[in-house]
């Protein structure tokens, strides 16, 4: 069962209801995504843990239905001012 | 633990470099693999390769073994550092060689 990108911002904003999410389709089949998500909840962490972050919030469809899904976290960029 | 954990974990702590991967080093048979293994050789790391593609219970003990949902995985030092789009994102901003080199990892002199 292909996923649409509605489906995966959705799923990651339910865990995360603060972030910003923008996804990119790679390959138009429903299983190859870019998604680039940005939240306060990230800052102070690692990558690895806001990538587990992002997968738990697609828990269980991350690896079955959605073969590959590149992933681009990262806190708001703090104003200069 | 069970016997393919006991696999993953000896791999993971034998070897100063490990990248558990779907197919091998010279025969890449996933994109994300691949990128991984041409970063690894453009920094000149000598690394272990684990096929995960032979064993459904190491496929999926890796999984479990990281709580990472993905494959490919790097560890270095017995420590997990990554996934395909993590391993990229920390050669493009140069992380990687740094982290490498603070592990005590030989890294070729990569500009």
């Amino acid at each position: 069962m292909a996923m649409t990108a509605g489906d995966i911002e959705t799923m990651i904003k339910a865990a995360i209801p603060d972030a910003q999410v923008t996804i990119r389709d790679l390959a138009g089949d429903g299983d190859h995504y870019a998604a680039e998500v940005v939240s306060e909840s990230f800052r102070g962490k690692t990558r690895v843990q806001q990538h587990q972050m992002v997968y738990d919030a697609l828990s269980g469809n991350m690896g079955d239905a959605l073969h590959a899904l590149a992933l681009q976290t990262s806190a708001p960029k703090q104003d200069a001012g | 633990m069970s016997g393919i954990n006991d696999f993953i974990d000896n791999e993971v702590k034998t070897n100063d470099v490990v990248l558990f991967m779907k197919g091998t080093p010279q025969f890449p048979q996933c994109g994300f693999s691949g990128q991984v293994v041409q970063i690894l050789d453009y920094l000149g790391v000598n690394y272990h390769g684990v096929n995960v593609l032979e064993s459904d219970d190491l496929r999926q003990g890796i999984k479990e073994y990281s709580n990472w949902p993905t494959i490919p995985q790097l560890y270095v030092k017995g420590e997990f550092v990554g996934g395909c789009d993590i391993i990229r994102e920390m050669f493009q901003a140069s992380e990687l060689q740094g982290h490498l080199e603070e592990q005590g990892v030989a890294v070729r002199g990569a500009a």
